[in-house]
């Protein structure tokens, strides 16, 4: 369902470059993890991880191609899963 | 008008098919409505059985018909076949699959084939829980919780138990996403978001809680899993793993999940009060916001079952104040309902006397709530009857007597006879007197430092315990009379046809029982559904061209 867009369709050229992108990340992943970053290291993968499923939701699962309201439903479901981390981190931060 | 005569058969008669796969098979969303019915009561009155069982043994102190491990077993499955399969599955599947489809003009559901999907899973899911009581280790001795380390090393038979919830956590998913496509998109021409109903406003706001909390259940249900039989120490603080955890991911949805019960409940509510007090509601955008209100706040509020686990005071204390937070679009609308029925020339029928008691009821649980919420006294009675008490006052008192409310309004509507009214109302007083002597005593046992999950207690507890159980006999008593006397009425009583409560919703304007696809042509809408004036307009008019 696309809110009145056409569907659209992605040339093979594109997911190859996303894919490659991924892959990138991946090594970049295992890099990371071999720097002495101390706290840096959960920020860093973290950072990567959030870098590379956007890449999937937008390109793989064709959300930039989508309508605003998809968009924003999507930004719901987001925000209330960082909602959850967040506070049952709070949790374990403060015990 | 008598049974002898012939009633409009509306859906029951149009099919290609005949027999049970004409049930089981069909992609109707009133016959799917009627299979969420039938499974989700039958499961409904196993639980109650179970409950009753439950109070027997308490009726005296020491053993009385049952032993330690068998009470465990009990107690446990009646929580898990009373929630998960009976009252988070029981709104959506069953009237909200009836009814909300015709309450915004649509023929039919977005996804009707995932809709049938939908119940098979919640059949499977149902029967695996069943076979997990008699396979295995036996039934599960955990509580509806499942809490960890318990629920890892117990030799009885938890992890097809799990199994089959999580299994009905994707039929749960599947109909909150078809509920949420539908509103959005089968509105009929002039069904705008304010002319929607507020039953069909809290199965929205429901919904959105069924997609957005059930995968946490279904993947916390599955670690369970693998610490089970993988060892993988996920919450085993030996191997680095954290049991807090467990109680943070189960109550993320599990907390929620009280609102997958509730919420339905007020749209019910909501839907009743205006039609028999003849009045429009009162405070229409403020009830239908705070669904989503309770359903956004309520999301943020699920460490206050932890307060003892070990929890950091700081969380305490933020869980502790969303908690009260959450009591604010509640109070909204209670009284809005007690707004709309000031002045109201009200009937008490079957459904009302539900409804009014849900009221009473639903505001006695959620203020003992707010006592379970505060974190002080929250450690005097947390893990004691005053808990199972208050949780049995919003879910049972509330949600299941807006069930019958729902029973007695709407179903007449989908069978096309009506069952007797006195019985009704008898049932219905027997109901809300055994329920308060059986809940309210057990709230104040809970005071007095009785604590739950026991099979045996102090002496000092006898009388009151005793007073309980009597309770649960008076309340089945008024179940059985209403049982009895609605499923004997519709499928044998005198014919129920036109809009005889004068509802101005959108299923009241349709044939009775529906046709298939609810409507003999797509309706336009041109009024609130709770504009009676429009409505009697309308007979006006209609009287008139007959004229």
């Amino acid at each position: 369902m696309s809110d009145g867009t056409p569907h659209h369709i992605l040339g093979y050229n594109t997911l190859i470059k996303v894919w490659l992108a991924l892959l990138l990340l991946t090594a970049l992943t295992v890099w990371v993890a071999h720097l002495n970053l101390a706290i840096g290291h959960v920020w860093g993968s973290l950072a990567i991880a959030c870098l590379k499923s956007g890449l999937v939701i937008a390109f793989f699962m064709h959300m930039r191609y989508e309508g605003r309201l998809l968009r924003w439903l999507l930004f719901l479901t987001l925000t209330t899963l960082a909602i959850y981390i967040g506070l049952t981190f709070f949790d374990v931060l403060y015990r | 008008m008598n049974s002898a005569e012939p009633v409009e058969r509306g859906f029951w008669n149009d099919t290609g098919t005949t027999g049970i796969s004409s049930w089981i098979f069909s992609s109707d969303h009133k016959r799917i409505g009627l299979l969420y019915f039938y499974s989700t009561f039958g499961f409904f009155l196993v639980g109650v059985v179970l409950g009753l069982l439950l109070r027997i043994e308490l009726m005296a102190p020491g053993r009385t018909i049952m032993g330690p491990q068998t009470y465990n077993a009990l107690f446990t499955v009646h929580g898990v076949v009373m929630i998960f399969l009976f009252i988070i599955p029981g709104f959506q599947g069953s009237f909200g699959n009836l009814v909300m489809p015709i309450q915004i003009g649509a023929r039919d559901v977005a996804f009707p084939r995932l809709n049938l999907f939908s119940w098979w899973l919640y059949m499977a899911g149902a029967v695996i829980i069943l076979t997990s009581l008699v396979t295995g280790g036996g039934p599960p001795d955990t509580g509806w919780t499942f809490y960890v380390p318990f629920s890892a090393r117990t030799g009885t038979n938890v992890s097809l138990a799990v199994f089959g919830v999580f299994i009905i956590g994707f039929s749960s998913i599947l109909t909150g996403l078809n509920f949420v496509t539908t509103i959005h998109r089968l509105r009929a021409p002039g069904m705008s978001w304010d002319r929607l109903s507020l039953y069909v406003w809290s199965l929205y706001a429901t919904a959105w809680v069924q997609i957005l909390a059930t995968p946490i259940l279904a993947i916390t249900l599955v670690l369970v899993m693998a610490e089970r039989m993988l060892g993988t120490g996920l919450f085993d603080p030996a191997k680095g793993g954290d049991p807090l955890m467990y109680q943070h991911l189960f109550w993320i949805y599990s907390h929620p999940a009280v609102y997958i019960m509730i919420l339905p409940a007020m749209g019910v509510v909501s839907d009743i009060i205006p039609v028999f007090s003849r009045k429009p509601i009162f405070g229409y955008k403020f009830i239908a916001f705070s669904s989503l209100a309770i359903a956004a706040f309520g999301s943020l509020v699920w460490g206050h079952h932890m307060f003892t686990s070990g929890m950091s005071d700081r969380a305490v204390m933020v869980f502790s104040f969303l908690t009260f937070i959450v009591a604010i679009p509640s109070a909204i609308k209670v009284f809005n309902w007690v707004s709309t029925l000031y002045k109201g020339s009200i009937s008490l029928e079957a459904p009302m006397l539900f409804a009014l008691s849900f009221i009473i009821l639903f505001s006695i649980g959620g203020l003992s709530g707010l006592i379970l919420g505060a974190a002080a006294t929250d450690i005097h009675v947390h893990d004691t009857q005053f808990v199972v008490g208050h949780f049995h006052y919003v879910i049972f008192g509330g949600a299941g007597f807006a069930f019958f409310a729902a029973m007695h309004y709407w179903l007449p509507k989908f069978y096309g006879r009506r069952y007797a009214e006195k019985p009704a109302v008898m049932a219905w007083t027997l109901m809300f007197i055994g329920f308060n002597v059986m809940y309210f005593t057990m709230q104040v046992l809970g005071m007095r430092g009785m604590p739950r999950r026991y099979y045996d207690y102090l002496p000092e507890f006898a009388r009151l315990n005793l007073v309980a159980t009597i309770g649960s006999w008076i309340l089945a008593t008024g179940l059985i009379i209403m049982v009895v006397n609605l499923f004997r009425g519709l499928w044998w009583g005198p014919p129920f046809s036109g809009n005889p409560w004068g509802g101005a919703t959108l299923e009241w304007s349709t044939p009775t029982p529906p046709p298939t696809e609810n409507f003999l042509e797509e309706p336009t809408v041109t009024h609130g559904p709770y504009d009676f004036s429009a409505l009697e307009r309308e007979v006006i008019k209609t009287g008139e061209e007959t004229a």
